[in-house]
């Protein structure tokens, strides 16, 4: 194919974003990139992670400057092949700079949605058009904008669920038991009212327990399993993280409880921190946590252990870990089945899927593609 | 689910949630149920501006229109809160508070630490204050530095929807008398608000904006001008750091002082006037606790020590403005103005 030109716009990660701050170009003027190549680093006031491209090409026009901040679909800069004329890769940024509406396109990012199920109300967000569709599963305390650099990745090719479980987010607060059986009994229900009939599952943490507790109970409306930094492999846990978490009432109490989430504690921004503390003082929040913390995490560590339970099951699993977890050991990994697709990454801590999303991606990519290409 | 409402709305939520969670909670003023012959009609009044619209149809039993005295009313609510209620009063402007200062400072505020602390006062009066909509120099005034000076009262003053919601909350739970300040102008304003009941504890400010130039502490309305000043700055180069401390009693210092202490400037911008009020009050604070990290003088933007005026064209030069606020951190920053474009 020739003659294509594309916009390089700035990202939606997150419900809440409106702009963001260019800090570095990654790639230069001129040079040749692949899809899922990250060509720019970006920042917001709660985060910062790469500018993944969609498509291939060559880098045309870097338009945005390092520094500057740019609305969300705002031009940042120009993907186009090598025999498009320099004069029409101008006309191109001529004619988007004067059309552009800042929040008034469809890149405004989609709207979140609930769903009213026997487990209550449950929050989530749909992103992108495709069959196979992929639920994303938060761990313990998150919620479904922990996904935000994975979700618009894999939703070039598929329709992505992100979920808020029961007691996140903005999902009902009630979480009956709070076994790993309810919610897991609450994914299934979300499935069932989204006549979604097999997923691929990507559960993170508690939300990989849950994942997997579901596909032990219902493998067949399980495609594909993927568990990162993933409870329920084996009885290690830290303690300090799960107490700290339900006990910090302020930002100086909760900001280094968050800290043990990532191998570089400069993720944990102010408006990260602000965040979870908002989420912690809806009523109900503080039950919800106990309630499954009583569950699945004991004085003694983990309290479900699933491992022994997976060699038996006929699902694909790719499992990923940060080999700087500082909450459940990636030594986990090794209790999976054998035939499980398993990465420890360096350089990234309990939240690989932030903290080295662009990595995450690809693998999850991979995965997804060899599972449809084997099915 | 959050969703965008606005700051009037979100008041009425926390009042229609507080009461459907706890029975002891009455609402009572001025025209809060229905006004004149018209109780419980849907069309009722509720309140002067309509923030109680629609609680009399749900609550009728705890909707209490009172008299026009808020002497008698205001000293009512503060005997049923030492009785077993919560009761919110609301005062229509706090101008007219004046008439129940004894039931205020001297029985509310008191009955803890008088009764040893064995009784407790969880009475919220609400009221709206500030200037802006030319209602002249009865109703526009910003007393909150009063109730401030008040040992055993606490002072709420949120800026946002979401503040609102939680701070509202968080007092109508809390066991001492709060003196919860809306400020009128902020009533149509919107915000993401999550739909379940929520608090905020007291004393915690927040960070609106993170800076490193100049701490720019604002409270109240204010709070919207120091943050398109900070966006107006933020282009000249200058990065203003906007504290909102959300309650002047108790005072988050510690937030303001670690500010401070990283940007080495302070602008404190207060609707209430320039004497014994929250930006002397806070400078002063910085000035004792922070001297050392100081690189200029803390600046003070405030209102003149006048009435608020009735006229127009005096009300909008009395009030601060971004421009003045901007004025100020260039001034402080040692920066010259911009050049006019």
């Amino acid at each position: 194919m020739s003659g294509r030109i594309e916009k390089l716009g700035m990202p939606k990660w997150g419900l809440s974003m409106t702009e963001g701050r260019l800090v570095e170009w990654l790639v230069d003027e001129g040079a040749e990139i692949s899809p899922g190549d990250e060509v720019a680093e970006v920042e917001t006031d709660k985060l910062s992670g790469g500018v993944e491209v969609a498509v291939g090409g060559v880098l045309r026009r870097r338009v945005a400057a390092v520094g500057d901040i740019v609305p969300v679909g705002g031009l940042l800069g120009v993907i186009a092949d090598p025999d498009v004329p320099d004069a029409d890769v101008d006309a191109f940024v001529a004619e988007f700079q004067a059309a552009f509406v800042p929040g008034a396109d469809e890149e405004a990012g989609p709207a979140s949605e609930t769903v009213t199920v026997d487990a209550g109300t449950l929050h989530f967000l749909r992103q992108g058009e495709g069959e196979e569709p992929v639920v994303l599963l938060h761990g313990f305390g998150g919620d479904l904008e922990n996904w935000m650099f994975a979700a618009p990745a894999l939703a070039a090719e598929r329709t992505v669920y992100a979920l808020d479980l029961p007691g996140h987010g903005r999902s009902t607060k009630a979480v009956g038991a709070g076994d790993p059986d309810a919610l897991a009994s609450a994914v299934g229900q979300f499935l069932a009212a989204q006549q979604i009939e097999r997923a691929h599952l990507v559960g993170h943490s508690l939300g990989g327990l849950v994942a997997a507790t579901l596909a032990l109970s219902d493998p067949a409306r399980v495609r594909t399993l993927t568990l990162v930094a993933s409870a329920g492999l084996g009885p290690e846990i830290n303690r300090e993280y799960i107490e700290g978490f339900i006990a910090a009432k302020s930002r100086r109490e909760l900001k280094p409880v968050l800290e043990l989430l990532f191998a570089d504690p400069g993720q944990v921004t102010r408006r990260l921190v602000d965040d979870v503390l908002k989420y912690k003082r809806i009523d109900g929040v503080d039950e919800a946590l106990r309630a499954i913390a009583g569950q699945v995490f004991g004085p003694e560590g983990q309290r479900v252990l699933i491992a022994d339970r997976l060699p038996a099951l006929d699902v694909p699993i790719l499992a990923v870990w940060g080999a700087g977890d500082r909450i459940i050991p990636a030594a986990h990994a090794e209790n999976l089945p054998e035939a499980a697709d398993v990465h420890v990454l360096d350089g990234a801590g309990h939240s690989p899927h932030m903290e080295a999303a662009g990595e995450v991606n690809r693998l999850l990519e991979r995965f997804l593609a060899g599972a449809r290409a084997g099915a | 689910m959050a969703r965008n409402i606005t700051y009037q709305q979100a008041i009425n939520e926390a009042l229609a949630q507080e009461m459907e969670r706890d029975p002891t909670v009455v609402v009572m003023g001025e025209d809060v149920a229905g006004g004149m012959e018209a109780p419980g009609e849907d069309d009722a009044w509720g309140g002067v501006l309509g923030v109680t619209k629609g609680l009399y149809p749900r609550f009728p039993d705890r909707v209490l229109d009172t008299p026009i005295s808020e002497s008698a009313y205001i000293g009512a609510a503060a005997g049923a809160a030492a009785s077993g209620l919560r009761p919110v009063a609301e005062l229509m402007f706090v101008d007219f508070m004046g008439v129940c200062f004894d039931q205020i400072f001297n029985q509310a505020a008191k009955f803890r630490y008088m009764f040893g602390g064995r009784a407790v006062t969880p009475l919220v009066i609400r009221t709206m204050y500030g200037a802006g909509i030319r209602a002249a120099s009865q109703h526009s005034q910003a007393l909150y530095p009063l109730f401030t000076h008040i040992p055993g009262l606490k002072v709420v003053m949120p800026a946002t929807p979401y503040d609102a919601k939680g701070l509202l909350i968080e007092s109508i739970r809390d066991d001492d008398p709060v003196i919860f300040l809306e400020h009128k102008v902020l009533y149509g304003t919107e915000g993401d608000v999550p739909e379940e009941p929520y608090t905020i504890p007291f004393g915690e400010a927040s960070v609106v904006r993170e800076g490193s130039d100049v701490t720019v502490v604002a409270l109240g309305r204010m709070v919207l001008l120091a943050e398109q000043a900070a966006a107006e700055l933020e282009r000249e180069g200058i990065s203003c750091e906007v504290i909102d401390p959300r309650t002047t009693s108790p005072l988050d210092t510690e937030t303001i002082l670690e500010s401070v202490e990283a940007t080495g400037r302070l602008v404190v911008v207060d609707e209430a006037g320039p004497r014994c009020g929250m930006a002397a009050d806070i400078a002063a604070r910085v000035a004792q606790d922070a001297f050392g990290d100081l690189k200029a003088p803390p600046r003070m933007v405030t209102p003149p020590h006048t009435p608020v005026p009735f006229s127009p064209v005096l009300e909008d030069v009395y009030v601060p403005t971004p421009e003045t606020i901007a004025a100020a951190v260039r001034e402080t920053a040692g920066r010259e103005a911009a050049a006019p474009a």
